[in-house]
């Protein structure tokens, strides 16, 4: 799809990942709404956004309210018109440090699943409809590695990144005919504070940086070969465009 | 004719009452029923408005309507006074005067100015909001709710009052015409080879309070036909396949655009008013909500089925129990829709 122009919206994009995709797509033209809990720490990528020319606005929500989607959803395309591009990157862990399931409470289950998967779900559910509508729309569902691969301690996260790469694949099987795309895609290791929380003895210069990798994935969003309901993968050797 | 006093938590459970002018008749159906009514080459255009929040209150005896978003970015508003939002209107205290440069203060970060206060209706205001942007929108949000019925039993959430298509919130009420569509039936009216397409019309509220002020209705509201959707609306008339408004927005929409012959897309505003012996330009037929005679909603049915075949499928419906208002029963008229077809719907069909 042309990102030029598009009405694009971004969850989780005060920090990491979610701030460099903001970034890349308002730097490329299109009108970015950045949502975070938080509107203090949205500003200042709104801000480096518009400076360089763009478009961005900064949204208050949490993504696990059921009551916080219509007005996110309302207030979004109000302000860069009905959203073509749905990126659900904002993520929760669960307490750290990260613990056995056994050790897991109920509750803290309950609300990553709130946050990873019942949020990406509203979410999409009351904006897809238009974008079925117009027959054009790409929903993007940032996913892990922890998504296929059964780690210790990684319960409640993995469960509901496994569960969302399967949204993906549904959203795509029931809408692909109707013109509107939805994959997910794994950014690998990145260098982000949500991977200091899980792994707080990584080595920072192991991992990729949050730019590079989104690069990466606005160029599977903008690519018209990227396969409907795919997992797909970011690759550290590839060399950003 | 009985309100339907909450949302459903089926829709495909409505009924759709079928009415068609050429027989003369009219007939019962399920909402489920209505892609076999529609064929090949047929248009079908939504309004994908978002409903507002479009109620905030000021104080305990304060309550502003949102009613229309005006050019300059101004707002016209309604006050309301003392009294819960979903007391009828007409039982509502006299709401305190206003004048220009009044301050109101909404809490959660949203205030205003009156710009400018009615002559006729001191009821009747033109505001400024004191945000913009990201501001504005995240405060008009978090301080305003869904208008409210005197007949819901509960309070409206901003989930009840959306349309499964909904995009820019431009309706100050829901477009209720469109509550019922799933999207399993637009699918499958879609694989009929019937065109779906949209316009987005800032729907008003239905009702005052004031028999004055309700004279005055619909205020002008505004409206967006893109391009694609014009064209589907012209080509499909060349053609000779029909165009089926859902809703009254839409029909106001297409009619307005349409004043001198063809449908043009782009953004206007209109306060057309449409009733029995108006010359329809763009709808063939009307798919909406059952409302009662004597409303404009009712006299706008006019312009599609005349006035006594109307007045009898009204009886009929409400004989055979359904429901009306924002969470009701749906009405289709369409000429010829109960001509026998091989491929006739499958719903009990009554005599008229």
């Amino acid at each position: 799809m042309e990102i030029s122009g598009t009405a694009a919206l971004v969850t989780g994009a005060s920090r990491g990942l979610g701030e460099a995709l903001a970034l890349e797509l308002g730097l490329r033209g299109a009108r970015v709404v950045l949502v975070g809990r938080s509107r203090l720490t949205l500003e200042p990528v709104v801000r480096r956004i518009v400076e360089q020319g763009g478009e961005a606005f900064a949204l208050e929500a949490d993504l696990g309210k059921k009551a916080d989607v219509y007005p996110l959803a309302g207030a979004a395309s109000a302000l860069v018109g009905p959203i073509e591009l749905l990126i659900h990157n904002a993520s929760e862990l669960g307490p750290t440090p990260l613990r056995l399931l056994l050790d897991t409470e109920c509750e803290d289950l309950e609300h990553v699943l709130a946050v990873n998967l019942l949020g990406p779900f509203r979410l999409s559910k009351v904006i897809a409809g238009s974008m079925a509508l117009r027959k054009k729309g790409t929903i993007v569902h940032v996913s892990s590695d922890a998504s296929v691969n059964a780690y210790e301690r990684w319960g409640a996260y993995s469960v509901s990144k496994a569960a969302l790469d399967h949204l993906a694949r549904v959203w795509a099987a029931e809408l692909g005919d109707h013109g509107v795309r939805s994959f997910s895609v794994d950014p690998g290791e990145m260098d982000t504070r949500m991977h200091a929380d899980a792994l707080p003895d990584a080595d920072p210069t192991t991992l990729a940086r949050p730019p590079d990798v989104a690069r990466q994935i606005v160029r599977l969003i903008r690519s018209e070969t990227t396969p409907n309901g795919a997992r797909l993968e970011v690759s550290r050797e590839e060399p950003a465009s | 004719m009985r309100a339907r006093s909450a949302p459903r938590a089926e829709p495909n459970r409505e009924r759709l009452l079928v009415i068609d002018p050429e027989l003369d008749s009219q007939a019962d159906f399920s909402i489920t029923d209505l892609p076999d009514f529609l064929e090949r080459g047929d248009a079908l255009i939504l309004n994908d408005a978002a409903t507002l929040p479009a109620s905030l209150r000021a104080a305990v005896d304060l309550e502003l309507r949102l009613l229309s978003l005006l050019d300059d970015g101004t707002w016209l508003a309604l006050s309301f006074g003392e009294g819960d939002a979903r007391m009828p209107t007409e039982l509502r205290g006299k709401p305190r005067e206003l004048w220009a440069g009044s301050r109101l203060d909404f809490g959660s970060g949203l205030s205003a100015r009156v710009v400018a206060v009615d002559r006729a209706s001191p009821r009747l205001l033109r505001i400024a909001f004191e945000q913009t942007g990201s501001l504005l929108w995240q405060a008009l949000y978090r301080a305003a709710s869904p208008i409210q019925y005197a007949y819901i039993e509960r309070p409206l959430s901003l989930w009840d009052v959306q349309n499964a298509y909904s995009a820019r919130p431009w309706a100050f009420e829901l477009p209720s015409a469109g509550k019922p569509l799933r999207f399993e039936t637009l699918f499958r009216i879609e694989a009929r080879g019937v065109n779906i397409a949209h316009v987005t019309h800032a729907a008003g509220i239905s009702s005052t309070g004031d028999p004055e002020l309700d004279q005055r209705l619909p205020l002008t509201e505004r409206y967006e036909i893109g391009e694609s959707s014009a064209a589907l609306v012209n080509q499909t008339k060349l053609a000779g396949g029909r165009v089926i408004a859902v809703g009254t927005s839409v029909t106001r929409a297409l009619e307005a655009a349409s004043e001198s012959g063809s449908v043009r897309a782009g953004r206007e505003s209109t306060s057309l008013l449409l009733g029995p012996g108006s010359r329809l330009r763009s709808c063939d037929a009307l798919l909406t909500g059952l409302h009662e005679p004597g409303t404009s909603h009712y006299a706008l049915l006019e312009a599609f089925a005349p006035r006594a075949l109307l007045d009898r499928s009204f009886r009929h419906a409400e004989r055979a129990g359904y429901e009306q208002h924002e969470f009701g029963d749906s009405c289709l008229i369409l000429r010829g829709a109960l001509r026998a077809t091989p491929k006739a719907p499958s719903g009990t069909r009554l005599a008229a």
